[in-house]
C-alpha cells in the first residue's frame, strides 16, 4: 500500500528532512510516526499526499510512484487518501456539512449522491446532529471529526494523519484516537503522525521512531525474531 | 456547473467595489470604442449614400460617332469596380436638366443649340467607392480620347473617407487602452482573490481538485464581470446616442450598431475580463 525506498528529501534552503528512509506499510495497517518536532514525520506525510516529491529515492503510494508524479495525476492521488491535520483546516464561513460536501464537489460527485454520502460518515464521526453548525460553533473535537468525515468522504483506503489530537484536551484525544481505530477496524489503513507517546504505549499498533530525518527505531523489525548467522 | 456559479458570485460579494470597479472600467473602455464606432458606421453609412448619389459622370465629345460610344460603355461596363453605365444622349441631357434645374427651364426653352454634351453616368459596386477606387476608375474612363471631362465627388470621398478612418483609429487606439487598464484591474482583483481565497484552495488541492477547478471559479469571475462591462457599454452608448440623436436634428438617418456588432462589442468585454483573469490566476496559483 506504501513503499519508501532510500528516500531522501532535502529542502531548497539545503536542510535535508529525510535521511535514507525505506518502511513499507501493508494494507489495512495502523502504523504510528514518533519522534520530535523536526524529526522528519510531517515530511513524510508530505511526500505520501505529494505535496513534496522526493530528492533522492521512490515512494509509492496505493499505486501512485509520486517521485514521478505529473503535476495533473496529483489530484487523483489525493482523491484516494484522507489527509487530517493538527489545525483543523476548515472553511470557517461553511457548515460542516458544506465543508465535507466540499471534498465530493471537487471531484465532480453528483450532487444527489454527495448529501447521502455526507450524512452517512457525519453518522460515522457521531457528528448527525450538527451538521449545520459552523466550525467556529464547534468545540476543537468536534472540529476534528468533520475534518474526519471530509477525509473518508471519498472512501479512501489511507487515512493520514499529522498531529490529529495536537490541539486536544485528554477526553477529546481519546475519542478521536477511538474514531481512528473504528475506521482502521473497518480496513482503511491510518499513518497518524503523533508527540502523544501514551497513545502509542496504549495502542499495540506498530510504530515508527523518527530522529534527525532518519528511522531509529520500526516496532514491525524488533518485533521479528533476529537472523541466526 | 451550479457549484462553479456559486463560487464565481461569491467573489462579487466579497470585494463588491473592486469587482464594480472593472465592471466600470472594461465598459468605459468598450464605450469609447463604441462611440468612435458609431461615428465611424454612421460615416460609412452617409458615404454610402453619397456614393449611390456622386457617381462618375464622363461627358462625351461631340460628334463622337454612336459605335465607338457603344462600344466603350461595354468596354467600361466590364470594369470590375462598375455596376451599370447609362448613355445619355444630348437631348435626354436637356431634358434631365429641364426637368431638375426648374429655375433655368425658361432659358433652356428657349435654347436654339443645345447646349449640353452627351455623357456616360457610371455606377460603382459597393465596395468599389472610396476615394482611390472612384478616382483610379475616373482615370481609366479619361483613357478614352473621345471623353472630354470626367467629373465625381472627389474631394467629398476623400474628405469623408479619411474623417471615418481617423475616427475609426482614434476610437482604436484609446479603447486598446483603456481595454488594458480593464485587464490590469481585473488582473488584480483576481489576485486578491487568489491570496484572499489562499487557505480555500490549499483545501481545495488537498482534497483532490484539479488545477482547472480551482481555475474555473476565477475565470468565470472575469467572463462575468466582461459581460456586465459589455452589457453597460452598450447601455451608455445607447444612451449617447440617443441623447445626441436629439439635438442634431440636421442629422435624420443616424444609425446605431446591428445585433451582430453588439453582440461581438460584448464578447469583446468578455475577452478582457477572461484574458485579465487567466493572466493572474496562471501567475498566482502557483504561489498558493
Amino acid at each position: 500500500m506504501i513503499r519508501f525506498q532510500e528516500v531522501t528529501k532535502t529542502y531548497a534552503k539545503g536542510e535535508t528532512a529525510l535521511r535514507d528512509v525505506s518502511f513499507r506499510v501493508s494494507k489495512g495497517e495502523f502504523l504510528f510516526l514518533t519522534g520530535h518536532s523536526g524529526a522528519g514525520k510531517s515530511t513524510v506525510l508530505k511526500l505520501l499526499y505529494a505535496e513534496q516529491r522526493p530528492t533522492h529515492g521512490e515512494v509509492r503510494v496505493s499505486g501512485f510512484l509520486v517521485s514521478s508524479l505529473g503535476r495533473a495525476e496529483v489530484p487523483r492521488l489525493r482523491r484516494r487518501l484522507g489527509v487530517v491535520f493538527q489545525d483543523f483546516r476548515l472553511l470557517e464561513d461553511r457548515t460542516a456539512e458544506e465543508n465535507v460536501a466540499f471534498a465530493l464537489e471537487v471531484t465532480g460527485a453528483r450532487r444527489d449522491t454527495i448529501s447521502n454520502r455526507v450524512a452517512r460518515v457525519m453518522t460515522q464521526v457521531g457528528l448527525a446532529s450538527k451538521m449545520r453548525a459552523y466550525p467556529s460553533e464547534l468545540s476543537g473535537g468536534e472540529q476534528q471529526r468533520v475534518v474526519i468525515a471530509r477525509a473518508l468522504v471519498n472512501d479512501p483506503p489511507i487515512l493520514l494523519a499529522d498531529e490529529p489530537t495536537g490541539n486536544l484536551d485528554p477526553r477529546a484525544t481519546r475519542g478521536i484516537f477511538k474514531l481512528l481505530q473504528d475506521i482502521n477496524a473497518g480496513g482503511t489503513c491510518v499513518v497518524m503522525a503523533t508527540h502523544n507517546l501514551d497513545l502509542v504505549r496504549r495502542a499495540e499498533y506498530r510504530s515508527i521512531e523518527m530522529r534527525s530525518g532518519a528511522i531509529v527505531f520500526d516496532s514491525a523489525e524488533a518485533d521479528r525474531p533476529a537472523a541466526t548467522s | 456547473m451550479r457549484l462553479l456559479l456559486r463560487e464565481a458570485l461569491l467573489s462579487f460579494r466579497r470585494a463588491p467595489l473592486l469587482s464594480a470597479l472593472s465592471i466600470t472600467t472594461i465598459a468605459f473602455s468598450l464605450f469609447t470604442v463604441g462611440l468612435f464606432g458609431l461615428v465611424a458606421i454612421n460615416m460609412q453609412q452617409a458615404l454610402r449614400d453619397v456614393g449611390t448619389r456622386v457617381e462618375i459622370v464622363a461627358y462625351i465629345m461631340r460628334g463622337t460617332p454612336l459605335e465607338a460610344i457603344t462600344v466603350a460603355a461595354q468596354d467600361i461596363n466590364a470594369f470590375p469596380e462598375v455596376s451599370a453605365v447609362d448613355y445619355i444622349d444630348e437631348e435626354q441631357a436637356l431634358a434631365q436638366a429641364q426637368a431638375e434645374l426648374v429655375e433655368f427651364r425658361d432659358a433652356y426653352r428657349d435654347l436654339r443649340v443645345n447646349p449640353l454634351p452627351a455623357s456616360f453616368e457610371i455606377h460603382l459596386r459597393e465596395g468599389s467607392r472610396d476615394a482611390a477606387i472612384v478616382a483610379a476608375v475616373a482615370e481609366r474612363v479619361t483613357g478614352f480620347d473621345f471623353i472630354d471631362d470626367v467629373r465625381f465627388g472627389r474631394v467629398w470621398i476623400e474628405r469623408l473617407d479619411q474623417i471615418r478612418n481617423v475616427a475609426g483609429m482614434v476610437g482604436l487606439i484609446i479603447g486598446i487602452a483603456f481595454a488594458a487598464a480593464a485587464i490590469v484591474i481585473i488582473g488584480t482583483t483576481i489576485r486578491m482573490a487568489v491570496l484572499q481565497r489562499a487557505r480555500e484552495i490549499t483545501i481545495m488541492r488537498l482534497v483532490g481538485a484539479t488545477d482547472w477547478f480551482i481555475r474555473g471559479p476565477f475565470l468565470l469571475e472575469g467572463a462575468l464581470k466582461g459581460l456586465l462591462g459589455g452589457v453597460c457599454a452598450i447601455g451608455l452608448a445607447y444612451a449617447a446616442f440617443v441623447v445626441f440623436g436629439k439635438r442634431a436634428v440636421a442629422l435624420p438617418d443616424l444609425v446605431f450598431f446591428e445585433p451582430l456588432q453588439l453582440a461581438i462589442g460584448v464578447l469583446f468585454g468578455v475577452a478582457i475580463g477572461l484574458s485579465g483573469s487567466l493572466v493572474s490566476v496562471g501567475r498566482h496559483l502557483k504561489d498558493v
